[in-house]
């Protein structure tokens, strides 16, 4: 069994309560750091423990705390990023809805140490019902006297509320986060600056991902130094990875970082294999937008290491052979699915989520997604293989925000290592007519 | 002062200049020959906060960062929204990356756009056109049906035809910063967004026909001058008359002793030096109204620039140079 410190007790029953909660050790982190040390210590226990942000960047957490602008007399916020919109990513909603406080004493804990006063918990729209949960939460925190003046008996005062969002995927972006907050249209904001010298109103802001925040608590209970024990090298802690697909056990599961993703996907403890016995195709390791890898390179790296469930790890061997562990969607293939048919999935979510502002990704998104269709449909034409690798290379990299990287990445893998099966659509359009769409052209090849 | 470097040319810009700023710079001083180092902007426009950053046409490569941080930056960047560092070089048309990548951005601006050039008012003096014979391709590689809008009317002075528009946001941020209300605003998402006043309500300020000027394509266009003619048949003359609202300082395009539209002078780079009012724009059509100064220099590389006035006198010199010439050998 490997180590769990986030979602250990999710079947503790009746721990979304506050009483529940504490009776479980809860909260012994903001007793710990507000009584007992001072916010620089508690970063600089954070910077320790090498937490990295689980949101998708993997930025290290007490670097970017460091970076916080505290020019005298102005705000500084604090904003958790519970928009999680990524396609196969779903860790977040379910540690908000089973265990809400794990979230409230993080935003305590890491206000404390940012010197925040007040702090908002940006949820998307669809998570309605978890928003409610949390300000349940919220509720029973202050009337035991966790949030709100003088928190504990100390003079550390604190205001948390939970925003709803309206539900698109762009405002996962901190920036377009940080516009929609603000009342404003959810674009991305052109940076510099960045969000640590103006952010929330103008103000130096900081904004985590609800696991990076909710990982705080354990930090601060055990020690940074102990916390970097767990894991591998520069990943260090545990890591909630939301499993679906073609797999017997999906589930969102905690693992410790450099557990190899063979044991992952085939060991009882966690996926539990493939369905039906099948053979493993292809993995998406970090929710949509990473890129796809085929069997053969997910287990094992092109130089014939296993691979492990750590950032460095899964990128080893750049884009070409690698991918990234990103927000830790784990979407699994087995040998009956169609790569085209999920790219053109992949497509139309990117097109619909574009916000329009920059010129390659409102354009690019769609113009893909039309060529997709016509590929899936069986009026794709020979050339357009290769325009759509030309347009995903012209997107990547020129646009204001990272959506317009994460709409090319899954094009640039399914072509990088699944090109013949584009080439299958396109040079035998009568085979895939009249197919349930979870069916590979592979597999009517040989039929 | 900061030091930067572009495309091998350098010079000491103000801190908070931008790598765009300081590239116009360079190509502005009198002493400078060589070819146009400064990127083209379709979005950016000097005379608007917060403009720019949108349409990516004028990214450029960072080779290195500051002399403190010789690092190169990762990513293209905009360079209307990126601001000098002591030490900076940039490379701009010397990159065939960046050409490469600002050919791909030309494209993705033109899929969507109706290339309906030869009915629009905007032809001659549009930046889209100059930018797409500039960068772009020959041929187009889109072939599905483009998006189309229905035209709509603001007000009496105004043509919104969202299916030329290219987003730059320009005319919000004219909306935004020089009329006291906001009435226009983006809509939708997406290749879907449209630029719009949302209840067609008519925009009813002084200066609200300014979002013509600073519209890069024909999407905004005068309705007081639609279809009367192609713009590079007209003759731009400065002019001035007494206005109680704005400077009163315009250009008047006549065709004979007709005037036929009146805009604001522009500068090299296609702005607008001062803002006009409604009134002048759209009320004084007649050259009675008008204290005509001289010819308007156009000093921009574009269909615009042709047929004009110094052109012409250059023409004839040539020509009488030319007869001389022949006549000598004779």
């Amino acid at each position: 069994m490997g180590k769990k410190l986030l979602i250990h007790n999710d079947n503790v029953p009746g721990i979304a309560t506050l009483e529940v909660y504490r009776q479980n050790g809860g909260y012994a982190s903001v007793e710990k750091a507000l009584k007992t040390m001072t916010p620089a210590d508690v970063v600089e226990e954070v910077k320790k423990s090498g937490l990295r942000g689980r949101g998708g960047a993997g930025f290290p957490t007490g670097m970017k705390w460091s970076f916080l602008a505290k020019p005298e007399g102005v705000e500084r916020y604090l904003v958790c990023n519970a928009d999680e919109s990524e396609p196969g990513t779903f860790k977040d909603r379910y540690l908000m809805e089973k265990i809400p406080h794990a979230l409230i004493e993080g935003m305590i804990t890491s206000s404390y140490a940012l010197g925040a006063k007040t702090s908002y918990i940006y949820i998307r729209g669809e998570y309605f019902y978890v928003a409610r949960i949390l300000e349940q939460a919220i509720e029973e925190a202050y009337a035991a006297g966790l949030l709100g003046k003088n928190i504990l008996g100390t003079n550390f005062s604190h205001d948390c509320y939970v925003q709803v969002g309206g539900g698109a995927y762009i405002c996962g972006e901190e920036t377009a986060l940080l516009e929609s907050l603000e009342g404003k249209r959810g674009n991305p904001r052109i940076k510099p600056p960045f969000p640590a010298i103006a952010g929330l109103y103008g103000c130096p802001t900081v904004v985590n991902n609800v696991e990076t925040i909710a990982a705080v608590c354990p930090i601060i209970n055990m020690g940074g130094d102990e916390y970097a024990k767990i894991g591998i090298g520069r990943s260090t802690g545990t890591k909630l990875i939301s499993a679906s697909g073609h797999i017997n056990k999906p589930g969102v599961y905690e693992i410790e970082l450099g557990l190899p993703v063979e044991e992952f996907i085939y060991s009882e403890e966690y996926c539990g294999g493939i369905i039906n016995g099948r053979k493993l195709k292809a993995v998406v390791a970090g929710g949509s937008s990473v890129p796809i890898l085929p069997a053969e390179l997910i287990l094992k790296n092109d130089k014939g290491e296993a691979r492990l469930m750590s950032y460095e790890s899964l990128s080893e061997g750049g884009f070409a052979t690698g991918t990234m562990l990103g927000s830790g969607g784990f979407i699994v293939y087995d040998e009956t699915s169609s790569i085209v048919k999920n790219l053109y999935t992949f497509a139309r979510f990117y097109h619909h989520e574009s916000c329009g502002q920059c010129s390659p990704c409102r354009e690019g998104t769609g113009w893909m997604e039309k060529i997709l269709h016509r590929i899936v449909e069986g009026h794709g034409k020979p050339s357009d293989v290769d325009l759509l690798w030309d347009i995903q290379r012209k997107i990547e990299g020129n646009t204001i925000c990272p959506l317009g990287d994460a709409a090319a990445w899954p094009v640039a893998s399914a072509i990088r290592h699944f090109r013949h099966e584009f080439e299958e659509y396109i040079n035998h359009p009568e085979r895939i007519k009249d197919v349930k769409h979870y069916y590979s052209v592979n597999q009517l090849a040989g039929a | 002062m900061a030091k930067v470097t572009i495309d091998g040319h350098s010079i000491e810009v103000p801190d908070g200049t931008t790598i765009l700023q300081a590239a116009r710079m360079i190509v502005q001083d009198k002493n400078y020959e060589g070819e146009n180092i400064a990127p083209p902007t379709m979005c950016y426009y000097s005379k608007l906060k917060t403009s720019g950053g949108y349409c990516r046409t004028c990214i450029v490569k960072v080779t290195k960062g500051s002399e403190k941080d010789p690092r190169p930056m990762p990513k293209p960047v905009a360079s209307c929204r990126t601001t000098v560092m002591d030490g900076m070089e940039v490379v701009n048309i010397t990159s065939p990356e960046v050409l490469e990548a600002r050919k791909g951005v030309v494209e993705f601006l033109l899929i969507n756009h109706p290339l309906d050039c030869p009915i629009c008012d905007q032809a001659g003096e549009c930046h889209l056109q100059d930018l797409g014979y500039e960068h772009g391709l020959a041929k187009t590689r889109y072939d599905f049906s483009r998006r189309t809008f229905n035209q709509i009317d603001i007000g009496p002075y105004i043509k919104l035809h969202m299916t030329r528009c290219i987003m730059c946001f320009r005319c919000i941020k004219v909306a935004d910063q020089i009329t006291n209300n906001r009435y226009q605003g983006m809509l939708f998402r997406g290749d879907a967004s449209e630029i719009s006043t949302y209840i067609e309500k008519a925009i009813d300020n002084d200066f609200s026909g300014n979002v013509i000027d600073v519209c890069p394509v024909g999407a905004l266009t005068d309705r007081t001058f639609r279809f009367k003619s192609r713009v590079w048949f007209t003759k731009p003359m400065d002019a001035h008359r007494n206005c109680t609202t704005c400077s009163g300082k315009v250009a008047i395009w006549m065709k004979g002793n007709d005037v036929l539209r009146v805009t604001a002078r522009k500068d090299k780079w296609g702005e607008a030096i001062d803002w006009i009012c409604n009134e002048c724009r759209f009320e004084k059509k007649d050259a009675k109204d008008w204290v005509i100064e001289k010819p308007s220099h156009i000093d921009r590389h574009s269909v615009i620039s042709q047929n004009h006035y110094e052109n012409l006198a250059q023409l004839k010199l040539d020509i009488s140079k030319q007869q001389k010439q022949i006549a000598g050998k004779k």
